[in-house]
């Protein structure tokens, strides 16, 4: 019994992974898992390129990144769920979509792969998105718009007192291509509208590993209309699907490796709920221009490693790799070190009150 | 593996994307009934309790 279970495992990777790199990668998940958990994004956006400074092949640090995903998003599903919080009919139109687009997104890191451009290519997208995400949020936090990231009041609210943006609201009087579909809040919009969504973020995520929620979310905000709430679950319930299948095709090339996933993903589940918790405590705009922050040295980052790479200078690539997992580390514990002594205020607080 | 494909039966690739479904099913119900049983006394350790509040 235990041997035909030390076999399986052997068999799908797990024990090709050195106890370093198992440490490494529930370290490295637990981190990103806090992230994930207070800032509602940012699961995947370090591991791919993490991975590919580790010197794994582009698929497989692409095809794990999304295994990640996968794994990450249906433990968020289940959470959601419960809090009544997944439009069912908008995930399943959506999960046609996204499926084609991360199709899309997978064949053409094979196409690059057999080239020998995927890594660098990748590499360069990461660059040019983690500086574009991180340099918003960032200025968005600077500014005070609480943009990036889960609004958490909005995510509060009730499903009623939600407004549909202007921008939404044109896209549903302009673009009235049959059929038309009635989601939750009473939104009524073209499902050809939800289609090209979803389509064009699955190949974000099919190219780069990422659920691609950061820029998912918004579309669904702003294109469709959908609140708040409904769009970070929905999202997520429809990752499980698209971003399963999409983990079987590059898991039938041999791009996911379970000795990769299974270590983040156990330390991501628990980073995300002490990360979800803190949200009650500490306000995340706060601390939001320390996320941005992090998004841009992960940009600084993944171009060092990818100019080591080029001059075969490993030096550069183990300083990429060093500000990637740094920048992260630093802002994860930032969250933990705000939220406990928050807590501590205010235990302090109500133990005066209680005394006098 | 280049060009669109669509999904074949692969019996090992089920069985790695299972287990990754397994481990994310059993993460949540694990970490759940821990925060329960060991989260409010982890919370007094790391915060502080009402002795060390005042």
């Amino acid at each position: 019994m235990l041997d035909s279970l030390v076999g399986a495992l052997a068999g799908l990777g797990v024990l090709d992974t050195s106890p370093e790199m198992l440490a490494l990668f529930v370290g490295f998940g637990l981190v990103v898992g806090v992230l994930f958990g207070f800032f509602g994004m940012g699961g995947s956006f370090l591991v791919t390129p993490a991975l590919l400074m580790l010197d794994y092949p582009a698929p497989v640090a692409v095809g794990s990144g999304m295994a990640f995903v996968f794994g990450t998003a249906v433990i968020a599903t289940l959470k959601h769920h419960d809090l009544g919080q997944v439009d069912y009919k908008l995930g399943v139109i959506m999960i046609t979509g996204t499926t084609i687009g991360i199709e899309a997104g997978r064949a053409s890191v094979y196409y690059l792969e057999s080239m020998g451009l995927a890594g660098g290519v990748i590499s360069v997208a990461y660059v040019v998105l983690l500086g574009g995400v991180g340099a918003m949020v960032t200025r968005d936090a600077l500014t005070g718009d609480g943009g990036g990231g889960v609004d958490h009041e909005a995510a509060d609210k009730d499903l009623d007192e939600y407004e549909i943006p202007e921008i939404a609201k044109t896209i549903q009087r302009t673009v009235r291509i049959p059929p038309m579909v009635t989601l939750r809040g009473d939104v009524r919009v073209s499902a050809w509208v939800i289609t090209a969504v979803a389509f064009a973020t699955g190949v974000l995520s099919g190219f780069l590993g990422v659920g691609g929620g950061f820029i998912r979310m918004p579309a669904m905000i702003y294109a469709i209309g959908v609140p708040v709430p409904v769009a970070v679950g929905t999202d997520l319930f429809e990752i499980v699907f698209s971003g399963g299948l999409g983990s079987y095709l590059y898991g039938q090339g041999g791009g996911v490796n379970l000795g990769i996933v299974a270590p983040l993903l156990f330390g991501s589940a628990l980073g995300a709920r002490v990360g979800s918790a803190a949200t009650a405590v500490v306000d995340s705009d706060e601390i939001k221009v320390y996320f941005g922050g992090m998004l841009l040295v992960g940009s600084i980052a993944v171009g060092i490693g990818e100019v080591g790479s080029y001059l075969g200078n490993s030096t550069l690539e183990l300083l990429g790799l060093v500000l990637v997992i740094g920048a992260a580390v630093v802002v994860a514990a930032a969250v933990l070190y705000t939220t406990i002594t928050s807590l501590r205020v205010t235990r302090r607080t109500d133990s005066r009150s209680t005394a006098d | 593996m280049a060009g669109l494909e669509i999904p074949t039966w692969d019996p090992e690739t089920a069985l790695l994307i299972g287990v990754i479904l397994f481990e994310a099913f059993v993460l949540y119900a694990g970490y759940g009934g821990l925060e329960r049983l060991v989260g409010p006394y982890l919370m007094d350790l790391v915060v502080g309790g009402d002795s060390s509040a005042r």
